[in-house]
């Protein structure tokens, strides 16, 4: 089944790698993957949408929440969000055609973002399944060329971001000299 | 520029190279051993090291650089450090942190890497270390500006040795290391994202010592997670406390010490009947730091059909990740058996009797498992049973010796026959089951230990994927007995060959071993080569009491199978115990 995943991460050298990494090592299908920089430009937002057996639905979470660059991994499918996708296409359109375009286009409050007299560039945002149905339509008007964005989510019930705190660096060394003391017991 | 040949630490603000840095930052962490091997672009590291106090250990290839570093760990419980150069030296390194990796060993390793301004030009020994090495790795870095390479190098230390533990890699630009920066000391490591679940919830734990005085027939069925953590003593309290029948996995042998009346034995596809069919019949698995490993399962759906498992880990992932786990924990083992352990005692008057008759009967079918199967320890006149040779190295050994393996039938053999009374003296290949990493390992672990008996015991396959570190050996001098059990075939793969391919043995046959006495001598100690029974105890004791390294080649019957044995995807209860047997001679 779909899984909608949403990640805040550091926006740290490899950290990108890392989560596409992850997903591959441990055979998840991506269907689709999105990411950009968050109002801190020290962190990137990621919509990630894998297609996995749903009793490994907590794994891949905990999986992704296991890499130190990622500050937080939320599953969104059953939870309250938003998610939107947007479709650039161009489409052919004989002279004959071109009103019928528009009209559609506008039924599904798509933007003509270009025209010429081979056809049109549109942009359209929905959900993936309102999508498919407008580029099936555009479809049948003649030839077209797709570019999808990948799904975009937000969710509704913000959970609180548990970050770990500093720690100051004789923690670990004590520790390991407490280590030590057992051993030479 | 500063010198740093003191034990003192530097004052901030000194004016250092990047070397001397990480010098600094190595000696902060606590190291003084590095295993490793120089090369073009660790050349101002290793001037540095130089008139440095810090120890290098030069091994012969790199990937024994990085086993090295693991027997070191796996001795003591420390990180260890290794080091190479970039390109090949790098490389070479990938073997060993997949398999520190797999064991949740920590190992930092440190890497040249090719100048800043060159990275992605396919310069002389250019090799994208940072991106080949992310997967063999619980983290790594790359260092980007020199000033940067205090907070990295505490980090990676932090990263490796804390949570479940695991190997670091930072990958250093040549130029790094010779760029000059006012020496800042870092105070605190900060990782927003780097979570430790370390205490346990108190409610689970409560719930958890409600189910193992409730349960008829518990087994506690322990791991390499009690020995990282440190937490053998609670194991113990806990198991003496509630009288748990205990089973420890490959990586745990220790844990539980061997010679403890609860402890039964190692399960799995070469565990002994006993811990098997205990593991098949139990109604409440307490799994601590164990990962429910195919090799201990066998095929999963008749793993432990009557049981529900309480699992305690510190990694959240290995929860439910194989065996859904009707009672998680998620905390550092010690931590939590601390908890476990008082509340079982708080429960203790009330719970005690509720099912002391059915655990009295349980333990009553286990002790007859044991005694109507017991893991056998073989002989014969005329050839030295491999069984022979590790009753042998266990008579020796009496529980308190470190013993490394290289991967084969002899790493089973030593599982199963050699005792370990004491975590930590069992040091094997486990997860990533890496032929090469007895012989390297044990010089860490020698290096690290040097007034313990150290033996290293090696197939005469997986050995001679090692032999160049004869010469480390030699070098430093180290008492390692090195055993080869040597059947003249790649054993392991010989037996599946025999059992499953109709004995079409391809490709494991091992003509042409070198000459014992002559291989030890050329590097300067004793070896020598026996096949005959009566000849194994003396051969042995005399190994043990030569003061230096000494090489015993062990012949022994070419064509002995390891049992018991679940086949792959077997179901544990229907394991295969022994081959048609001639009659044994005592
Ligand atoms: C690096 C590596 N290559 C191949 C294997 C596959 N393998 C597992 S056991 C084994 C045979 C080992 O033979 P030997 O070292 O003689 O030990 P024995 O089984 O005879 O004790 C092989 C080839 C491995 N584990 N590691």
């Amino acid at each position: 089944m779909l899984q909608t995943l949403s990640l805040l991460l550091e926006n740290k050298p490899g950290a990108l790698m890392r989560v596409v990494g992850v997903l591959a090592a441990r055979n998840y299908n991506v269907e689709s993957l999105t990411v950009a920089r968050t109002i801190d430009e020290t962190l990137s937002r990621m919509t990630i949408v894998v297609d996995v057996e749903s009793k490994v639905r907590a794994q891949v979470v905990k999986q992704l929440n296991k890499l130190v660059n990622v500050l937080q991994a939320q599953d969104l499918t059953e939870e309250r969000s938003v998610a939107r996708e947007m479709v650039l296409l161009r489409v052919r359109a004989e002279m004959a055609n071109r009103t019928a375009i528009l009209k559609e286009a506008e039924i599904f409050q798509a933007r003509v973002v270009d025209s010429s007299v081979e056809g049109f560039a549109i942009e359209c945002t929905g959900d993936p399944e309102k999508l498919d149905e407008f580029v099936d339509l555009m479809r049948s008007y003649g030839e077209i060329e797709v570019t999808r964005s990948g799904l975009v989510a937000v969710t509704l019930e913000p959970k609180k971001l548990r970050l770990a705190s500093p720690v100051p660096m004789g923690a670990a060394e004590e520790e390991e000299e407490q280590q030590e003391r057992v051993l030479s017991k | 520029m500063a010198s740093t040949t003191t034990t003192q630490p530097i004052a901030a603000g000194t004016l250092l190279s990047g070397s001397q840095i990480l010098l600094e930052c190595l000696r902060r962490e606590g190291v003084d051993l590095i295993f490793g091997y120089p090369g073009g672009v660790t050349l101002p590291f290793y001037d540095a090291m130089y008139d440095h106090e810090i120890q290098h250990v030069l091994v012969r290839h790199e990937q024994n650089a990085a086993f090295a570093a693991q027997g070191y760990s796996r001795a003591t419980g420390k990180v260890g450090v290794c080091c190479a150069t970039s390109g090949p030296g790098a490389m070479n390194l990938v073997t060993g942190l997949v398999d520190a990796m797999m064991d949740s060993i920590p190992v930092v390793a440190i890497t040249g890497q090719v100048t800043s301004k060159l990275i992605g030009t396919d310069a002389f020994q250019e090799a994208d270390t940072f991106g080949i090495t992310r997967p063999a790795t619980k983290h790594n870095f790359m260092v980007k500006h020199v000033s940067e390479l205090p907070r990295i190098i505490h980090e990676a230390f932090y990263l490796a040795s804390t949570g479940r533990p695991g190997p670091v890699l930072v990958d250093i630009p040549k130029d790094i290391f010779q760029a000059s920066s006012h020496y800042q000391p870092v105070d605190s490591i900060h990782l927003p994202g780097y979570k430790l679940y370390t205490e346990g919830h108190t409610g689970q734990i409560r719930r958890a010592a409600q189910m193992i005085w409730e349960s008829e027939r518990p087994m506690v069925y322990a791991g390499g997670g009690i020995i990282h953590s440190h937490a053998h003593d609670e194991l113990k309290e806990l198991v003496e406390l509630a009288d748990l029948p205990t089973v420890n996995t490959l990586m745990g042998l220790g844990a539980l010490p061997g010679n403890h009346r609860n402890f039964i034995s190692m399960p799995g596809m070469h565990g002994s009947y006993a811990a098997n069919m205990g593991m098949y019949n139990t109604d409440l698995i307490i799994a601590l730091g164990v990962r429910f490993d195919d090799r201990v399962t066998g095929r999963l759906a008749a793993f432990a059909p009557h049981a529900k498992v309480i699992h305690v880990d510190i990694d959240p992932s290995e929860i439910s990740k194989i065996r859904n786990a009707e009672l998680p924990i998620v905390g550092d083992a010690k931590k939590v058996l601390q908890k476990l352990n008082r509340v079982m005692r708080e429960l203790e008057p009330e719970m005690r009797a509720l099912k002391s008759n059915q655990r009295a009967e349980w333990w009553n079918t286990i002790r007859g498992w044991m005694e109507e199967h017991p893991l056998k320890h073989e002989f014969s006149i005329d050839q030295i049973k491999p069984q022979h040779l590790m009753a042998e190295i266990n008579r020796i050994s009496n529980g308190e010796a470190i013993v490394t393996t290289d991967v084969g039938q002899h790493q089973m053999w030593a599982a199963q026959l050699i005792r370990y009374d004491h975590p930590r003296l069992w040091i094997n290949s486990g997860g990533l089951g890496t032929m090469g990493f007895g012989l390297p390992s044990a010089i860490g672990a020698q290096m690290a230990c040097p007034d313990k008996l150290v033996f290293t015991i090696c197939g005469d396959g997986g050995f001679q994927m090692s032999i160049p570190e004869f010469a480390t050996i030699a070098n430093h001098k180290l008492p390692i007995k090195i055993i080869v059990m040597n059947n003249g075939y790649l054993g392991m793969v010989r037996q599946w060959q025999e059992l499953f391919y109709n004995n079409r043995l391809s490709q494991v046959t091992l003509d042409s071993f070198p000459d014992a006495t002559m291989l030890a001598g050329a590097y300067g100690f004793k070896g020598r080569t026996i096949d005959k029974p009566e000849e194994l105890r003396a051969a042995l004791e005399e190994a043990v009491n030569e003061p230096g390294p000494y090489f015993l080649n062990v012949r022994v019957t070419p064509t002995e199978n390891v049992y018991p044995m679940v086949p792959a995807g077997g179901a544990i209860n229907e394991m295969v115990l022994t081959p048609p047997q001639p009659v044994a001679v005592a």
